[in-house]
């Protein structure tokens, strides 16, 4: 174990099975988030102008 | 006796030298069925090309000349025309192509490619061009076309918000009950009705288009060949018949429509729609957006199935790379490990 944060990580998620498991439901959750996260924004912005959420503000009338 | 000699040599017999010294030697190239090493198997390639390039002109020049050929290949499909002929008269099918005449007058001119820009692969539809489009369809087109799968709750987060979809289809009364009086009667129209029918049924908009049915455009996108190309070219393409061409009473000539004489007669005209964006209303304007509010109506789900579509590319590539990197890791073992094979004593017998 070469540096503090690998140690750290080993015994957190990868010395026992349980808490394998639970490191690869939590890695996913956030890597989920990150992922559709930056896809999204990179898409709205390839789309810039196009879609509805982008023209909606000239017909939405605020009450 | 030899066996004993090779297994004898114990631990040292399965040596498994380090990552990058198995890697080096697995990728040195040995003797090959080509040539002793790459150099001679490019030379081998070479002169075997050459060769044939050679071999290959002179035969098609002065040996199997058309001369000589065509007499064979009219002799084989005289035969092959006789078999099929023989074939007809028994009621058999040859698996044999069939030439057919094709002419663009009976299957209508092929639209050329308009450069769509929702037809990229990251792109979506134009918002505000599906918003025009349907502003066309229902003040043009509607007078005789039916879309009887778009609702209006269909348009809200599209091109319309919730508000004006409501009031749009408040303009038309629809008819519902029954009452609890048994009575049908008629209310103004609420998101969950469709695009109001022009007729009431089929008869009636034959009976209104010269025995002509105006077909149904919620998918008349998906259900012509071309597409968005073919709706845009036959909008726009109306023209004189060509001489010699004859279009009956009641028909219009159009190159683009199968058959070359369509029952629509040309809908749009320049500044036949009056646009509240800005936008141009030009005649090819008009046919664009309305194309692409059909094109909408046809795939609803273009703009999500494109998004998915390259996620799920992402991440493919990601698990692609990660499974490459995973075989080669579980097999550096056994690709760098080297079988020396070491004589031991022999016994005499
Ligand atoms: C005056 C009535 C009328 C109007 C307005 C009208 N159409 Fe048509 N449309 C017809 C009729 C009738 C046909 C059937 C033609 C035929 O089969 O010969 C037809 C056929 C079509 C077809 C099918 C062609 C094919 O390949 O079979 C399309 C697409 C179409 N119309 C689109 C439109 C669009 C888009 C508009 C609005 C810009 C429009 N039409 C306006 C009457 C109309």
């Amino acid at each position: 174990m070469a540096s503090a944060i690998a140690r750290t990580t080993y015994n957190l998620f990868f010395r026992r099975s349980s808490s394998y498991m639970v490191g690869i439901f939590a890695s996913a959750f956030a890597f989920e988030i990150a992922f559709d996260g930056a896809a999204d924004r990179l898409w709205d912005s390839v789309n810039k102008g196009r879609q509805w959420k982008d023209i909606r503000s000239k017909y939405i009338e605020e009450q | 006796m030899f066996s004993r000699a090779a297994y004898t040599t114990g631990t040292r017999a399965f040596r498994a030298p380090s990552f990058a010294q198995g890697r080096m030697a697995s990728t040195q190239a040995g003797p090959g069925p080509f040539g002793a090493d790459r150099k001679a198997a490019i030379a081998w390639f070479t002169k075997a090309a050459a060769g044939s390039a050679i071999l290959g002109y002179g035969v098609s020049n002065y040996i199997a000349t058309d001369e000589r050929i065509a007499p064979l290949s009219k002799a084989l499909s005289d035969s092959v025309n006789a078999l099929q002929k023989k074939a007809d008269d028994l009621g058999l099918k040859l698996p044999f192509t069939v030439a057919h005449a094709f002419s663009t007058a009976d299957h209508g001119l092929h639209p050329p490619h308009y450069p769509w820009d929702h037809y990229k692969p990251w792109k979506t539809y134009d918002h505000a061009s599906i918003r025009r489009g349907f502003q066309v369809y229902k003040e043009v087109c509607s007078a005789c076309h039916s879309m009887e799968y778009i609702h209006y709750r269909n348009l809200v987060g599209v091109s319309h918000t919730e508000a004006e979809a409501k009031e749009l289809a408040a303009e038309y009364e629809y008819k519902d009950g029954p009452n609890d009086v048994g009575e049908m009667f008629m209310r103004p129209g609420k998101l969950t009705d469709a695009m109001p029918a022009p007729y009431p049924n089929e008869e009636a908009a034959r009976a209104a288009n010269g025995g002509a049915y105006p077909p149904d455009l919620s998918c008349i996108v998906r259900a012509r060949h071309g597409e968005e190309d073919y709706i845009f070219s036959l909008l726009l393409g109306y023209c004189d018949p060509p001489a010699g061409v004859t279009v009956r009473e009641g028909l219009h000539y159009n190159p683009y429509f199968p058959g070359g004489a369509i029952a629509m007669a040309r809908a749009l005209y320049d500044e036949v729609c009056e646009y509240d964006d800005g936008t141009p209303n030009n005649a090819s304007q008009l046919a664009k957006d309305v194309t692409t509010f059909l094109s909408w109506a046809s795939y609803p789900e273009h703009d999500e199935r494109k998004k998915m579509g390259l996620k799920t590319l992402a991440i493919s590539t990601m698990l692609l790379g990660l499974s490459v990197w995973w075989k080669r890791f579980k097999w550096s073992y056994i690709k760098s490990r080297k079988i020396v094979y070491k004589p031991g004593k022999f016994d005499e017998v």
